[in-house]
């Protein structure tokens, strides 16, 4: 789950990180009062759940406050790759003489949590990664005693050779690492972390990713979702308990597992049509998730036929049988629909099914281009 | 031989009680397994319907019964707190079935378990079977065959769904482990290599790969630099867009890292010949033995 870098902001400030002051608003006229309190120069920045939200034009510097009112005005209402801008946060603005980057997440090949810092921080981080690897130092940090000081010491060298610098940078790092951990992070990052002019380092960005597994221990976490970058469907399959994500071709999907449900697009793709979604409607299966995942399939007025691909361990195929049933009578679906079941409970599904208006396919194989044959007449 | 999982395994079934704990308990006893008890924390001293004793803890059901090897299918909150509790009762070998673990958990437990000595399969996985010895997991049993292949995978049905071609073109497999679709793991596509290239009994090594990581592109550099088995590949996620999670926490292409072109390209620089389609992996067995 992603949540708003004000939300970021106010968890990095709980972990001890320096993170200038800054006040949420909703309406512009409120944008005057915020500067004023806050004291300018201030930033505007949009609060959306997109990155690239500088280069889009949302965050702005002001250094009056009439100007705060002013880029607010522009900025509040604006759309950020397909998003209004509902809210605006006001920050104190900071003189920039260098940038950071500061980041975490947890490496696979270790197993455990991995820091990354860069002297060259700012938009431009993907590209430094890509093209000057060796401008970013990454330390393994064990989960149980934490980031050592010799580990400390090397990552502050590797930013900066001011002592004074250095010396506000220890706390960063293990603020950083306190956070992370505490929410259950699965991505968080500072950048820029910047030093001022007069020598003083600021997290005047923030980013954090939490964990969804672990949603259910985070109350507090939970109440800042925000659903609105997120389509619709997506949103309502996630309720359902099932992963979904919408595409732009015109078959359906409907299959049991994640790696076979994108082998299936691939398989699409690969007899030449496009897949309309990926869909995983998840290992133990009631007829109830079939309904609900058709329901979300059938709202896309692009899909011309539906092809439900699935190989039975725990899911059951006379479950899924009596689900499509169900959900074409009950949704009254008039897309063609092509079964593939296969696995446990196939042979009560092939009888539940008989003598209906379903395509049976035999094979993942036979059932792709049944759908897609059916979908290129329609 | 075969890895992980054979005749000698004695299993403990964590969670052996709930619903799919006792679901598949049977579905494995059917299958041959050596299911020698189960754990459930305050419901020792009964029997399953299957006749397996269940036990307060796995300290007493590794007592009692000489246990080697545990399968959990307990709720996720409490699965990392099992894996541990399983390796600390000395068992060499635990297999998670459990989805949905917040990765913190498992980071802590993973250093745990590996100063004594157990090797974890899993999380979010459907496990290890040696066809025709022992089937530790959710994998239907009926597909596999005994034979020569060893196929390691990062999903579930897909596995299946290669293994039900290699069977119907009568290729049988030495053991099939499917490592979990989670960003941490206790065994990764490299561990599992490592472990089949030391079995005698495995000819090819069939690789099931996906979006998201780089232990595909790892293994393609473990190929050129000399592995002694042949290998297969099929990688998942040709047409999955960057940034957006496909199902599983693992499978998400980042920073335009991760794709499935880059594992295809870091394989075929291997000589490694990658199916296009699922099927096509009998094809290449077929060529490689």
């Amino acid at each position: 789950m992603k949540i708003h870098e004000v939300d970021a902001r106010g968890i990095f400030a709980g972990a001890g990180l320096p993170v200038p002051p800054s006040i949420l608003i909703t309406q512009s006229a409120e944008a005057r009062g915020a500067a004023e309190k806050l004291g300018c120069p201030v930033v505007v920045k949009s609060q959306v759940l997109v990155g690239g939200r500088g280069k889009a034009g949302g965050v702005k510097l002001a250094s009056t406050p009439e100007e705060a009112a002013e880029k607010a005005e522009a900025i509040l209402g604006m759309d950020i790759k397909g998003l209004t801008v509902e809210k605006v946060l006001i920050a104190k603005a900071v003189d920039i003489s260098e940038e950071f980057y500061v980041g975490m997440v947890y490496d696979r090949v270790t197993r455990k949590p991995l820091m990354m810092i860069s002297p060259a921080g700012g938009i431009d981080i993907e590209e430094v990664a890509k093209s000057t690897p060796e401008k970013i130092l990454k330390v393994v940090i064990d989960p149980i005693a934490g980031i050592m000081p010799f580990q400390l010491r090397k990552m502050s060298a590797f930013l900066t050779a001011d002592k004074a610098v250095a010396k506000q940078l220890a706390p960063v790092f293990n603020g950083l690492f306190k956070a992370f951990m505490d929410v259950d992070s699965s991505l968080a990052e500072i950048n820029p972390l910047v030093v001022s002019p007069d020598g003083k380092v600021w997290a005047i960005d923030a980013k954090i990713n939490i964990d969804d597994n672990s949603l259910y221990r985070h109350a507090a976490l939970e109440e800042m979702r925000d659903d609105s970058s997120e389509d619709p469907g997506e949103v309502e399959a996630r309720d359902s308990d099932l992963s979904f994500v919408k595409l732009d071709g015109k078959i359906g999907c409907i299959v049991n597992g994640a790696g076979l449900a994108m082998a299936t697009m691939d398989m699409i793709k690969y007899f030449g049509s496009e897949p309309a979604n990926f869909l995983d409607i998840g290992g133990s299966s009631s007829p109830e998730k079939v309904l609900a995942a058709m329901k979300i399939i059938v709202r896309d007025p692009k899909v011309k036929a539906i092809l439900i691909n699935i190989f039975g361990g725990i899911t059951r195929c006379d479950d899924v049988a009596n689900g499509l049933l169900r959900a074409k009578k009950d949704l009254g679906v008039d897309i063609p629909l092509v079964v593939r079941l296969t696995g446990t409970n196939a042979e009560e599904a092939r009888v539940i099914l008989e003598g209906t208006e379903l395509v049976p396919a035999t094979t993942m194989e036979e059932g792709v281009k049944k759908a897609i044959e059916i979908a290129s007449a329609s | 031989m075969s890895i992980l999982v054979d005749k000698n395994t004695r299993l403990i079934v964590q969670g052996i009680t709930g619903r799919d704990g006792g679901f598949h308990t049977s579905q494995m006893v059917a299958y041959g397994t050596n299911v020698v008890g189960g754990v459930t924390p305050g419901k020792g001293g009964q029997k399953t319907d299957d006749g397996v004793p269940v036990f307060n803890t796995m300290e007493e059901a590794v007592r009692e019964t000489g246990a080697n090897a545990s399968v959990i299918y307990v709720p996720a909150s409490f699965a990392a707190d099992a894996v541990c509790e399983a390796s600390d009762a000395g068992v060499g070998l635990v297999v998670c079935i459990a989805e949905g673990i917040p990765v913190k958990d498992m980071v802590r437990a993973l250093p745990y378990v590996r100063e004594r000595g157990t090797i974890v399969v899993g999380p979010n996985c459907p496990g290890v079977i040696s066809p025709g010895r022992s089937k530790v997991g959710i994998m239907p049993g009926n597909i596999h065959k005994e034979g020569n292949v060893g196929v390691v995978s990062r999903s579930g049905t897909l596995t299946y769904e290669v293994v039900y071609h290699l069977t119907q073109n009568g290729f049988g497999q030495s053991t099939c482990l499917g490592i979990g679709g989670d960003p941490v793991i206790g065994t990764n596509l490299l561990d599992a290599m490592a472990l089949f290239a030391e079995d005698d009994e495995t000819e090819v090594v069939v690789l099931i790969g996906e979006i998201g990581g780089n232990d595909e592109e790892k293994a393609a550099e473990i190929i050129k630099n000399g592995y002694p088995k042949k290998v297969a590949a099929f990688i998942a996620g040709r047409t999955a867009p960057p940034g957006k999670r496909m199902g599983h926490a693992g499978a998400i292409v980042t920073g335009g890292t991760g794709t499935a072109a880059e594992k295809v390209a870091a394989f075929k620089a291997a000589g490694v010949e990658v199916a296009e389609i699922p099927a096509e992996i009998a094809e290449i067995v077929s060529n490689l033995l």
